[in-house]
């Protein structure tokens, strides 16, 4: 069951939103969509589940078009959080349950279990407008889990929610993917996609601009972090041959150069001058990536 | 069960249990039978027996006794007593409020009786009517007997014209027929403007919620926008029905208990007495016809706002079109045969209201009436196909929108060219 897309295309009037977006989704995984605000997140997963129509291009879930006769198998979490204010939380969960295809009694069996996951059981009958907004997001996550869908779309699922919090969340998402939910989830803190996802991709104004498993798109990168701390000034690194930028820190430096070779000349280079308290060669980070496919365009 | 009927019921019974909704139906019913009692009530407050003691300070010594065997014969509420202080005595009784007031009865030259009526105020006008009436006969009587004329003679003089009305055209109502019926459709008219007036509101002001709060999101993600409108205004539909036979059972009920008091009193008037059944079949038809289009309209357009807050601005033209409906209709129930209303009343948005009116108080051909029906059910199904591609765009679109604009940016979201 892999979720498919091919060459989907989404224009609204003279408006492109997604442009030609290739993408294909392993099952039983945690996928990484990221992108800058406006870049198309959120309107490939409303076509994904089927809210749009694609201009041009098929989406497809184990060689199937999701709609609405699937719904019972999908899960969503929307960006922008909410719920019906006025109704109890298990009214709430219910409803919502039941339009996903739920009984009654399995959906308040399902509740229960995860009021005691995220350590909320006494929220079960009170209204919605009375939680603190980081709650009515855990309220939210379990109505979008609740019925155990196949595949789990969250858009932007940690925004706004405090380490603790967070942490909860997390474990909740890994416990899905544990029982062999595929998840989508879009954000904009990228240690939660390094952490989280094996594969993932970078969208920037409508078009995948990185997109694979994590380590390939790192060793594609080429590029990598060079950290040195040492006694003596640094700063005529920057006009190393092979070294990218150089960003100067309390104790030192740190250099992104084009490989590992540059590593080794620049050691070769500054060995002698004095003592090194600290020389290491980092991968780099999902940050840098990010900044650089997305940032640079931005200019 | 179907999403569509979870839906629906969600609907009907969240509203259902709402605290407005319960307080609007128990108010709505105690108005009903107050009304219904209003003859009940009125004796209630006239615990004296409703009568009326006038004081008769009769100068001649003879009008007395036949003044006070005529107003016997008027009004039997009202008491006479003949009384033999002073006048400044008597007014004294009357401003204390022992009496109502005093008549001071006497002859003129030509030995005919006339009067001076003192009350505190002179505008309870049945009595001093009542009254003069009474005296007028008195001095018919007098003065016949004056110029010799007979019992029969006097008779002859009074008695009414005869005067007979024919209508041509067949089956044309008469009169009384449109008096009755006026004060039937008026009645009905307003529940159908009220109600509609009402549950277009809710019904926007529920899309706009779901929206507002943002649930719409995981709504449209499980069950189809088309399934959820329709859904939606099939529950607030049947919340309608629910409340209209609760105040037509209490009405009922109570109307029949009453039935002698208020066929005697108003309930004549307003054309209760018997109800044609024709009428009542297209008040329900109409009003629900009705309903139906102007909650799709709410539907749609509370689609397009993302704040309660903006609702009423969206949908204050639709109002104004239902108002525009009802006070035609009214302006209708004094001449329903004039053109303009025959013309209005195949506009689709006037007919519910308009056709009802025509259909209650003249005798028009079926074929009419049926055509306005096609009319308005063609608009709702094209308003409903319209509205659902709308609101489908528009539960999706999220910022400031509250302008007429926003139903073609809506439309083109849901095109996929």
């Amino acid at each position: 069951m892999v979720l498919k897309l091919e060459h989907v295309t989404k224009r609204f009037g003279k408006f492109t939103a997604v442009d030609d977006l290739s993408l294909v989704i392993p099952e039983k995984e945690i996928f990484g969509f990221l992108g800058a605000n406006g870049a198309g997140k959120t309107t490939t997963f409303r076509m994904i589940l089927g809210l749009l129509d694609p201009s041009a291009g098929k989406i497809s879930w184990d060689d199937k078009a999701l709609n609405y006769s699937t719904s019972h198998l999908v899960g969503y979490l929307p960006e922008e959080r909410g719920l019906y204010p006025k109704l109890k939380v298990r009214d709430q969960i219910v409803y919502l349950a039941r339009l996903r295809g739920m009984q009654k009694a399995e959906a308040l069996r399902e509740l229960k279990f995860w009021l005691e996951k995220f350590k909320v059981p006494e929220y079960e009958n009170k209204k919605v407008e009375e939680l603190s907004k980081g709650n009515q997001q855990k309220i939210q996550f379990i109505a979008a889990v609740i019925h155990k869908p196949k595949l789990l779309i969250l858009d932007e699922p940690f925004s706004g929610l405090d380490p603790v919090n967070v942490e909860q969340l997390k474990d909740g998402v890994l416990a899905l993917k544990e029982k062999g939910t595929t998840i989508v989830f879009s954000s904009h803190q990228m240690h939660h996609v390094e952490e989280l996802c094996e594969h993932l991709c970078i969208m920037h104004r409508g078009s995948p601009v990185v997109h694979g498993s994590l380590r390939e798109i790192k060793r594609a990168f080429g590029k990598k972090n060079l950290l040195i701390h040492a006694d003596f000034p640094l700063e005529s690194l920057k006009d190393f041959p092979g070294v990218v930028k150089a960003k100067p820190t309390m104790e030192g430096v740190l250099l992104q150069i084009e490989g590992e070779n540059v590593a080794e000349n620049i050691l070769k280079g500054i060995v002698g001058k004095g003592f090194i308290r600290k020389f290491a060669l980092e991968e780099p980070s999902l940050n840098d990536i990010f900044i650089e496919k997305v940032g640079d365009s931005y200019e | 069960m179907n999403n569509f009927w979870i839906i629906l019921f969600h609907t009907y019974l969240d509203k259902l249990k709402s605290k407005s909704f319960i307080i609007t139906t128990i108010l709505t019913v105690v108005i009903v039978l107050a009304l219904t009692n209003i003859q009940n009530i009125i004796d209630v407050f006239n615990k004296d027996g409703g009568k009326e003691t006038v004081a008769v300070l009769d100068e001649t010594g003879q009008l007395y006794q036949p003044f006070k065997q005529q107003i016997a014969a008027i009004n039997k509420d009202i008491k006479l007593t003949t009384y033999n202080g002073s006048e400044k005595e008597a007014e004294q009784k009357v401003k204390k409020g022992d009496i109502d007031g005093l008549i001071q009865l006497r002859f003129n030259q030509e030995k005919l009786p006339e009067a001076t009526y003192k009350a505190m105020s002179i505008a309870d006008s049945s009595l001093y009517t009542d009254l003069q009436t009474g005296l007028q006969q008195l001095k018919m009587t007098l003065a016949a007997s004056k110029l010799n004329l007979n019992q029969e003679q006097l008779q002859k003089l009074n008695e009414p014209v005869a005067f007979d009305k024919v209508a041509l055209e067949k089956n044309a109502k008469t009169e009384e027929e449109l008096n009755q019926a006026r004060g039937l459709v008026y009645v009905l008219l307003f529940i159908i403007y009220f109600a509609v007036i009402m549950y277009a509101n809710m019904i926007a002001m529920e899309v706009a919620t779901e929206k507002s709060s943002r649930v719409m999101e995981i709504l449209i993600s499980s069950v189809s926008p088309i399934k959820q409108m329709f859904a939606k205004i099939l529950g607030i539909g049947l919340l309608s029905l629910t409340q209209l036979a609760a105040f037509l059972l209490v009405g009922y009920y109570s109307f029949t208990r009453n039935m002698e008091s208020l066929a005697a009193g108003f309930g004549g008037v307003f054309g209760f007495g018997n109800v044609p059944v024709a009428t009542m079949i297209y008040a329900v038809v109409f009003f629900i016809l009705g309903y139906f289009l102007y909650a799709t309209l709410a539907a749609f357009l509370g689609s397009l706002v993302s704040r309660i807050e903006d609702v009423q601005q969206m949908i204050t033209p639709m109002t104004l079109l239902v108002v525009a409906g009802f006070m035609i209709a009214m302006f209708g129930l004094g001449k329903p045969d004039a053109p303009f209303i025959t013309i209005t009343s195949y506009i689709p948005f006037f007919t519910p209201m308009i056709m009802f009116l025509r259909v209650g108080m003249l005798t028009i051909p079926t074929w009419e009436a049926v055509l306005g029906i096609a009319i308005l059910v063609g608009t709702i199904v094209v308003l409903a196909i319209f509205g659902a591609r709308v609101y489908r765009g528009g539960v999706l679109m999220y910022g400031k929108s509250n302008s007429f604009k926003d139903i073609k940016k809506a439309l083109q979201l849901t095109k996929n060219e």
